[in-house]
């Protein structure tokens, strides 16, 4: 069990932004060498008896990959499960938007992979900011998911033989990674939806669609419950548990314009960081090299293509500045295959932070394609010729209709435009090795935690840290929570649900009584605007602090002047979404305070001040060797905590994909 | 674009609804439907009213939040979900209707929002494999020939939006229970629940008060996953041998 971070000894100010602190809680990390932890430590875990474990409510808030697969997972064990989601079924959880694939170390092509390489592969894609202990067991569990899933009845890919098919990926040059057509995902929600499904006419979970989670509940320091409110009739409520498990995802839609679903927000881990658990590297954005760029400024939303067609796509801009010839007319000695110039071994599947620079570049050199310049060429011609139109069909075919959906175009056809986009976070609530927050009984799982990917994510990779936190490491880790842990009887009735419950409702009253003159987009958009321009994919210390200065302005603006229509005990929408802007207006300056602060680049945080003279990122691993754990302060400014790694079998080195 | 709007307004389940009429003049044809509407009620709001309540989520085609009949066809008929339907397949000046899932086991929670919970239900009652975490051999142990795996995920990729009941003279829930049942049904590791699963999941549509098929092939017209009858064809077939066998 972790202990709460101790008291803060004497605070030193630091740039007047943060105050710093040498105090942080114990990763728990298991001793002895790393390819026997996990076992060792499964073993070292305490049980809770078949027949006791009833008795016992776990509440999982989010029903994606991490989450749907935990509340299975601990149903089937004989845990009183209850699952909330905000989605009017568990079944669309954003988990259901990934395409490409899923990493897992089954070195099935007999290609040299290996636990230790997919290890080595996601420690090093992430720049050296992870912790080893936890990524050492998403390798070691990732081989276990695919028997999970195939079990489950995912329609993966198969070869003629009745094997499973495999593909190479960005930032890994075996081919581990397993899909289903563009619609991988959705696949496997789907089974892990199945799964909940079967434990739900069991009886061992319950399920709660149209709820959001709006507070976490402490009693005595630890997590012992959640306040919801029922999108459907308004009706704010509070649930009492054992145990809180947080797997609502990431927190991409502070950039207002992502590759995120429009309900994707940061609510339940920023309600949880108020409550005093850390948020772990915030400014870890992943931006992703290969979106349908933006077409107008009534846009809600962007689309990703897969990164996967970057196996058979070749990524272009024209070698001179202004070429607005028709991508056809551009004869190849006129084309610039720049990943390939730039990067020869890796090429086109250089890993996504380097791909996603690389484009901005020559279009910040006035080389960019389609509207705007704001664009490179994603060609799949050579490809065509090679294989067929058959085959990319096969391969690609749903994305093709998509892209062709949205722009018009037809991708058989002409090249397609990509354009980098807000994708994923790295960032998130600080967990140690057992998923646990520093609060004790609240874990964090999937996208909402802050730990495997480091400061970069390798493609493939977030669905198997999703499954492997759901289906094998949280229901570990919580029965032993569970077992550990003398509960003192708690009902709805103790004074801190009373207390959370009133706070949630003043808020909701707030934000319907303001009546101004802005709609919540409006402010919305306004700091998606500002998070993009100042925090996006190169950073600087001086428009970081422009960007800073104007979040409280804007915040202001939120809590002076918006208009939320209608009442709140109804379906509101633009309540819904007022809550979630009010908690990404707080969010945005906690990552501008964070991208200040790391003054090095590393993984998906480029700051400008550190390149080498080609444009490289130049890491600091001398000053930020660390994980940046930040503690909520109140009114005052937020504490900078620290966890430094160490990196015993990964040797630190330069990342280079040349 | 100049647009004008006949919109179905209903302000909870008991109320009863009625269409009301909006005019947008800021439509362009890039955008996708959602972000036409998007528009409108930003409109409405700095007019002081009630914006209209619309199901969506990914707005990518994939998650199954959205649907809402577009001049009587569900999704609008272009073979996409809505939020992938883009103004371009829409004329200047046009008027377009807009009204929710229209069936009786899909109750009107809010203007075009309808409740689905009845499709989660069918799915509860049998529509996955069995398999608990960490009981499963290694996946290469399992061979599934290729034409099975790709028909099987023909079938997988359905996304549960429910347009294919609102798009059914009877409000039929086939072609979704259908979808499921030809997918798991298609796999080896489908095959020892095979007969209960499909009896169970029919006799769960049947009791939520969808009506039964008589292959008119509406859901199949509008389905944005192009699921195609063949999976009723595999259910009926599996339902009989479930009768056979004495399941159903």
């Amino acid at each position: 069990m972790a202990t709460v971070v101790e008291p803060r000894i004497a605070p030193v100010k630091n740039d007047n932004l943060w105050y710093a602190s040498d105090s942080m809680p114990p990763d728990m990390a298991p001793s002895g060498p790393i390819a026997e932890m996990w076992d060792k430590h499964r073993f070292e875990m305490k049980l809770v008896n078949p027949s006791n474990r009833r008795k016992f409510t776990i509440l999982v808030v989010g029903s994606g990959l991490a989450g749907g697969a935990a509340a299975a997972t601990l149903g089937e064990q004989g845990y009183n499960v209850k699952c909330f989601c905000y989605q009017d079924s568990p079944r669309r959880a954003h988990s259901i938007a990934a395409q490409g694939g899923i990493n897992a170390a089954k070195n099935y092509r007999n290609d040299g992979d290996s636990i230790y390489r997919l290890f080595y592969d996601t420690v090093k894609g992430g720049d050296f900011r992870a912790r080893e202990s936890n990524v050492y067991r998403l390798a070691e569990v990732s081989v276990n998911i695919i028997d999970q899933c195939v079990a489950a009845g995912v329609p993966f890919a198969r070869e003629y033989g009745g094997l499973l098919d495999t593909r190479s990926f960005g930032g890994a040059q075996v081919a581990r990674t397993f899909y289903a057509r563009g619609q991988t995902g959705q696949q496997l929600l789907l089974g892990v939806y199945q799964g909940l499904c079967r434990q739900i006419d069991r009886g061992m979970v319950k399920m709660y669609p149209r709820t959001e989670m709006l507070d976490v509940v402490l009693v005595d320091g630890v997590a012992r419950g959640i306040i919801t409110r029922d999108m459907v009739t308004g009706a704010v409520e509070a649930h009492a548990g054992d145990a809180v498990v947080l797997c609502t995802g990431g927190y991409g839609n502070v950039y207002y314009l992502s590759t995120y679903a429009r309900g994707s927000n940061a609510t339940a881990i920023w309600r949880a960081y108020k409550r005093g658990a850390l948020f772990g590297n915030p400014c870890f954005v992943q931006i992703h090299p290969t979106c349908i760029p933006v077409k107008g400024e009534y846009q809600s939303k962007l689309t990703l293509m897969s990164e996967s067609v970057r196996n058979d796509g070749r990524v272009w801009v024209p070698k001179k500045v202004g070429d607005n010839r028709p991508p056809g007319q551009i004869p190849e000695d006129e084309r610039d295959y720049y990943l390939e110039r730039m990067y020869p071994s890796f090429g086109n599947l250089a890993p996504r932070d380097i791909a996603s620079r690389a484009a901005k570049r020559v279009c910040d050199e006035g080389r960019g394609v389609g509207p705007g310049g704001l664009g490179v060429y994603l060609d799949l011609a050579d490809s065509i010729k090679r294989l067929g139109k058959k085959v990319i069909e096969e391969r690609y075919g749903n994305l093709m209709e998509m892209y062709e959906q949205i722009t018009g175009e037809n991708p058989y056809e002409v090249p397609i435009r990509i354009f980098p986009a807000v994708h994923y976070t790295m960032g998130g609530l600080w967990v140690d090795y057992n998923l646990m927050s520093n609060i004790p009984g609240l874990f964090v799982g999937g996208e909402a935690n802050f730990s495997d990917h480091g400061a970069n994510r390798l493609g493939a990779s977030a669905l198997m840290q999703g499954l492997s936190d759901g289906y094998f490491v949280l229901p570990s880790t919580v029965p032993d929570y569970i077992a550990s842990t003398k509960f003192k009887p708690v009902t709805t009735d103790d004074p801190a649900f009373k207390e959370a419950l009133n706070e949630t409702n003043v808020r909701v009253k707030r934000m319907l009584s303001i009546q101004g003159e802005k709609t919540v987009d409006d402010i919305y958009r306004e700091l998606g605007q500002v998070m993009w321009e100042f925090c996006g994919m190169g950073r600087n210390d001086a428009d970081l602090r422009t960007g800073l200065a104007r979040i409280p302005k804007l915040r202001e603006e939120f809590w002076q002047n918006v208009r939320v229509p209608g009442e709140g005990a109804e379906l509101n929408q633009q309540l819904e979404k007022a809550g979630r802007v009010a908690d990404f207006l707080e969010l945005g300056e906690l990552m501008f305070i964070d991208a200040l602060h790391r003054t090095e680049s590393c993984g998906a945080h480029f700051r400008e001040e550190s390149q080498y003279p080609d444009g490289e990122a130049k890491r600091d691993d001398e000053n930020f060797r660390y994980v940046a754990a930040w503690e909520y302060n109140g009114a005052d400014k937020p504490v900078l905590h620290k966890e430094n790694l160490d990196f015993e079998y990964v040797h630190l080195a330069v990342r280079s994909y040349k | 674009m100049n647009l004008t709007l006949k919109v179905w307004r209903q302000k909870n389940a008991q109320d009863a609804g009625r269409f009301e009429t909006y005019t947008t003049s800021e439509a362009d044809p890039e955008m996708s439907f959602m972000e036409m509407l998007d528009i409108v009620n930003q409109d409405i709001i700095r007019k002081g009213g009630d914006p209209i309540a619309f199901d969506h989520d990914c707005r990518e085609g994939i998650c199954g939040t959205c649907g809402v009949v577009i001049n009587g066809v569900p999704h609008g008929g272009h073979g996409t979900t809505t939020c992938q339907l883009y103004m371009r397949h829409f004329k200047d000046g046009e008027t377009i209707t807009i009204e929710p899932w229209r069936a009786r086991p899909f109750p009107v929670l809010k203007d075009l929002i309808v409740d689905r919970a009845a499709l989660d239900r069918i799915i509860v009652a049998g529509g996955y494999i069995s398999a608990s975490t960490g009981s499963a051999p290694d996946a290469n142990g399992i061979l599934v020939p290729k034409p099975d795996s790709d028909a099987a995920m023909n079938y997988a990729v359905c996304i549960g939006c429910g347009a294919c009941v609102a798009a059914c003279p009877n409000g039929s829930a086939m072609l979704f229970t259908a979808a499921k049942v030809a997918h798991l049904n298609l796999l080896p590791q489908g095959q020892p629940e095979r007969y209960t699963r499909t009896a169970n999941m029919v006799a769960q549509m049947d009791k939520e008060g969808f009506g039964g098929c008589t292959n008119h092939g509406e859901c199949t017209a509008v389905c944005p996953a192009h699921i195609d009858m063949s999976a009723i064809a595999r259910l009926n077939r599996d339902l009989l041998a479930a009768t056979l066998k004495g399941v159903a």
